[in-house]
């Protein structure tokens, strides 16, 4: 409490927090509307999502309509291929980041700050600038439309690396020395003390990785066609067909495909804000 | 490409431009070391030297392979005039050329992304630093409102521009609305004057939340000491934010816009799902016309060239940030 709030008659004071509360409650409601405005259209018939005057709700909520949406395109076979690229996308991820992220945080070797910048300066390339030549070398490696040209192009990122290397550095390195005396291996060290102690950090760095491979949508449109490896996102755009969009199903696969983060970004709020807030810092350090 | 990955990169840059000054600066170097040299003996650094070589070398193969390899590639290919069937032949720099001096719809395009960037990036700031303090100052419920507007962050931009797109369509919601209150906006996604501030609205929905969680730690950190300090002194609520928080918070601040315009250069998704370029091209944007040259008339020589274009401008931009942090590191040090 400000000393200024305090000198102001008290009750005149409390009204004004209430009505700031209230209104950002109101902005909160119609911030999530599109999300309420997606399972609304998602559960009604086709011909009633453009009626007019618009209908908020509809009098039949037919719950059914996502599970023919799961069935129609085929969609669930979308959600599979994205769960299992993804998948396959994170699991590389966290076991080459950890390998890389130990050497660049622990050994002692006169090259690797050398390597090191440059694995950052490689953060700053966008993805575009990469799609065409990717593209070229799987149409050489004959993997276009292939579960491989999806994951192993995507699955090396020096973002990981950087990021538990941030992490393994805070960790006391008395507790590898003592291992270290008993003969245990760099790799031993790894396995056995640096990463259960990491958990949160693997647990960040998976879910940037599993969202952003989940949501990803420029390289799948490029190396896949038809619908055998489709993505979802490659999917949600199939629902808009020649003969008009079925927008109650592309509204329920729209929720469908939103239904990984919402839960995940619910149930890691404490960690996902902390992860940002390093990121932040006091006087942007 | 998605926000979470922007953004997951954006944590990394940032902290990235921290190190790199860590790294280059040899006085900051010497205290990061954990141990003094001395207690390394010779025999411990050569298995160092072998370990390294062991640990580092899944994540380098794959980024020769899959980054550097293509990098070169496509600039090599940005001097070439190649079209997917024929053989690629050597034409210089007549890609470039053309692009600035021939082709019409270069400049327009060019003009496209800058006009999303500023207006994107204006808004962007102002709202999640509005929401942010705004947030900061109540006394129930912040984590819950920071939650609500950050949820849209990490799901699929398709996704989300989909149900934008529902909003926005003609006789849909959004046009509804706006013949009811009678104001003079025309259908958003099929007027080509208006069709950019439709991709803006849904890249702002589905963004700014994180920028506000940025910005919002950013706030919480000030001391609350210097913030009664100048209370004390008789500095209102608006000369604090002005001359205290903002001041304080404004590294963090030009880290978010610098990376919050690095992500909308490269804007894709949305321009696909919505307009797909259109009307004319109207949202057409240089990461649009890099897949659209490239994968839908394959003119992957010029593609990547107008990839390079991109690319030259991020650069410029991530230099403009690791100087400017060089500054201000030195200013509260």
């Amino acid at each position: 409490m400000t000393p200024e709030q305090t000198a102001a008659p008290i009750n005149l004071a409390g009204i004004g927090r209430l009505a700031s509360h209230l209104a950002m409650v109101v902005i909160s409601l119609v911030f999530l509307f599109p999300f309420f405005w997606m399972i609304s259209n998602a559960v009604r018939a086709n011909s009633e999502v453009l009626a007019i005057p618009p209908i908020l709700w509809p009098n039949e909520a037919h719950w059914g309509n996502f599970i023919a949406a799961w069935s129609y395109l085929p969609f669930g076979r979308f959600f599979l291929n994205s769960a299992f690229v993804a998948g396959s996308i994170t699991i590389i991820t966290l076991v080459v980041s950890s390998l890389a992220a130990y050497a660049f945080a622990r050994l002692r070797v006169w090259w690797l700050n050398s390597i090191f910048v440059a694995y950052l300066a490689t953060l700053m390339v966008p993805q575009a600038v990469l799609v065409i030549p990717l593209f070229l070398m799987m149409t050489h490696l004959d993997w276009v439309n292939t579960y491989q040209a999806l994951i192993i192009p995507m699955a090396f990122s020096s973002f990981g690396a950087f990021l538990l290397r941030q992490f393994f550095m805070q960790i006391p390195i008395e507790l590898e020395e003592a291992a270290m005396i008993d003969g245990a291996s760099r790799l031993r060290i790894l396995l056995t003390i640096i990463l259960p102690l990491s958990a949160p950090a693997l647990g960040l760095l998976a879910l940037f990785t599993f969202t952003s491979q989940w949501n990803s949508f420029l390289w799948p449109l490029i190396v896949v066609y038809g619908t055998e490896h489709a993505t979802i996102p490659l999917g949600l755009t199939m629902f808009q067909g020649e003969q008009g969009t079925d927008w109650n199903y592309m509204m329920a696969g729209a929720a469908i495909s939103m239904m990984p983060a919402v839960i995940l970004t619910i149930l890691l709020q404490r960690y996902i804000f902390k992860g940002i807030a390093i990121g932040s810092g006091f006087g942007g350090r | 490409m998605s926000i979470a990955r922007d953004r997951a990169v954006a944590i990394g840059a940032r902290s990235a431009a921290n190190e790199l000054l860590a790294v280059t600066d040899p006085s900051a170097g010497a205290s990061r070391k954990p141990r003094p040299a001395a207690a390394v003996g010779y025999s411990r650094r050569r298995q160092d030297a072998h370990a390294a070589i062991w640990f580092l070398l899944p994540s380098l193969t794959g980024l020769t392979l899959f980054l550097i390899v293509p990098l070169a590639a496509s600039l090599a290919l940005s001097f070439t005039n190649w079209q997917l069937l024929a053989d690629p032949k050597f034409v210089g720099i007549s890609n470039y050329v053309r692009l600035l001096t021939f082709d019409p719809t270069f400049y327009r395009i060019l003009g496209n992304t800058v006009l999303y960037t500023f207006e994107y990036l204006t808004l962007n700031i102002i709202l999640s630093l509005g929401m942010a303090v705004w947030i900061s100052s109540l006394s129930w419920g912040k984590t819950l409102f920071r939650l609500v507007f950050f949820l849209p962050t990490f799901t699929p931009l398709i996704g989300v521009s989909l149900v934008w797109l529902l909003i926005f369509t003609p006789e849909g919601l959004m046009d509804w609305l706006v013949a009811s209150l009678h104001l003079p906006i025309p259908n958003l996604v099929t007027d080509p004057n208006w069709a950019m501030q439709a991709v803006i609205i849904v890249s702002l929905w589905a963004g700014f939340g994180y920028n506000l969680l940025l910005f919002g730690a950013a706030l919480e950190s000030i001391p609350q000491s210097y913030l009664d300090a100048a209370a004390i002194d008789g500095a209102s609520a608006w000369q604090r934010f002005w001359s205290i928080k903002l001041w304080l918070i404004s590294p963090t601040l030009f880290f978010g816009m610098v990376m919050t315009a690095i992500t909308a250069l490269q804007v894709f998704d949305q321009v696909y799902a919505l307009t797909r370029g259109g009307p004319g091209n109207a949202t057409a944007t240089l990461g649009f016309a890099i897949y659209n040259s490239g994968f839908t008339t394959y003119k992957m020589g010029y593609a990547a060239s107008i990839s390079w274009v991109l690319f030259v401008i991020i650069m410029a931009l991530t230099l403009v940030q690791l100087r400017l942090q060089r500054k201000w590191v030195h200013y509260d040090a």
